[in-house]
């Protein structure tokens, strides 16, 4: 802990009060945010924990599907059947203020308005597996969806909570202290001058006392 | 209007594009960066991308870790689960608590 650089005035003294005490405060309420920061943050990493392994079954499983087709089924026919989508997605982006973190939400728009109208292809050439690759896929994507925005969520929040807990341990630690070393020490010194005015007067007094009376 | 891309080798992404996704097969480091650069500066809000594809760009991936958009989220590929994407939940937690508390 190192005493601040400023001289002992009772100008530096009322200055450094307030600026404890807005420390203090501040301090007060870095802290409270961490912490419901902290609270929102395992709430979301556990639902992003929870939902990453039901999709990453979720892929593996069409992935399987997938795998299958491709065995049965030409590249080239395999592709072409994809080719074309009859489906297409697209994002509807708003913003959710948590703790002055600003977390993406996102809201699906499908072109077509039955949502199961995914087959972009006949199915006389194409192998059933392929129908359930994309039917699982299809399944699992809203939770893909949900999984993108926590996943954002969590990266943003762990940001900030990383951010908000160095700076409460710069004021609880640093700054504070500092403070108050200073401000004892500016008090100390005050003090230690009124002592001397104060002596200095008493002996000034005594000779003056003296020279006049001659008192001992 | 945002729009969804899926990176990744053309086994494991192809089937993303009956549901209408935009389909990028890409395997090439230096391809899948600048692909991912100009996908985030044209209205993509979600990158799907393939846990073997993410390993190699991951710089530029982390480049995007802490900016609103676009979220970019590691899929496991046709070839298995490497477990990236879950080791990236990890060290969120670990950033954040300052050690693992889900780990066990």
């Amino acid at each position: 802990m190192a005493r601040l650089n400023v001289n002992p005035t009772r100008m530096e003294l009322s200055k450094l009060k307030k600026k404890l005490e807005s420390a203090r405060r501040g301090h007060k309420l870095l802290k409270d945010k961490r912490d419901e920061l902290m609270r929102q943050f395992m709430i979301l990493i556990k639902e992003n924990r929870q939902l990453r392994s039901e999709v990453e079954t979720a892929i593996a499983e069409a992935d399987k599907y997938m795998a299958v087709a491709g065995s049965v089924m030409q590249r080239e026919v395999l592709e072409t059947a994809l080719m074309i989508p009859k489906q297409e997605v697209e994002l509807e982006v708003s913003e959710k203020n948590v703790m002055s973190v600003y977390i993406p939400e996102f809201r699906t728009k499908y072109k077509t308005s039955d949502t199961s109208d995914i087959y972009s292809y006949g199915t006389a050439f194409t192998s059933t597996d392929l129908d359930g690759a994309v039917s699982a896929l299809s399944e699992v994507f809203p939770k893909m969806i949900r999984l993108a925005e926590v996943e954002k969520a969590c990266q943003l929040m762990a940001d900030e909570i990383e951010k908000t807990r160095r700076r409460v341990n710069a004021l609880e630690h640093i700054m504070i202290p500092d403070y108050e070393e200073t401000i004892k020490y500016i008090t100390m010194k005050l003090s230690e001058n009124e002592r001397n005015t104060t002596t200095s007067l008493m002996k000034v007094k005594d000779m003056v006392l003296q020279q006049k009376h001659n008192y001992h | 209007m945002y729009k969804v891309a899926v990176i990744g080798d053309s086994a494991s992404v192809s089937g993303f594009a009956a549901l209408g996704l935009s389909v990028f097969r890409e395997t090439e480091p230096q391809k899948i960066s600048k692909l991912i650069t100009r996908l985030a500066a044209n209205d993509f809000a979600v990158i799907y991308i393939t846990e073997p594809a993410a390993a190699l760009v991951s710089d530029t991936i982390n480049k995007y870790r802490n900016s609103r958009l676009p979220s970019i989220v590691l899929i496991p590929a046709i070839k298995g689960n490497t477990g990236d994407g879950m080791r990236a939940v990890h060290e969120a937690v670990e950033k954040a608590v300052g050690s693992d508390i889900l780990k066990n």
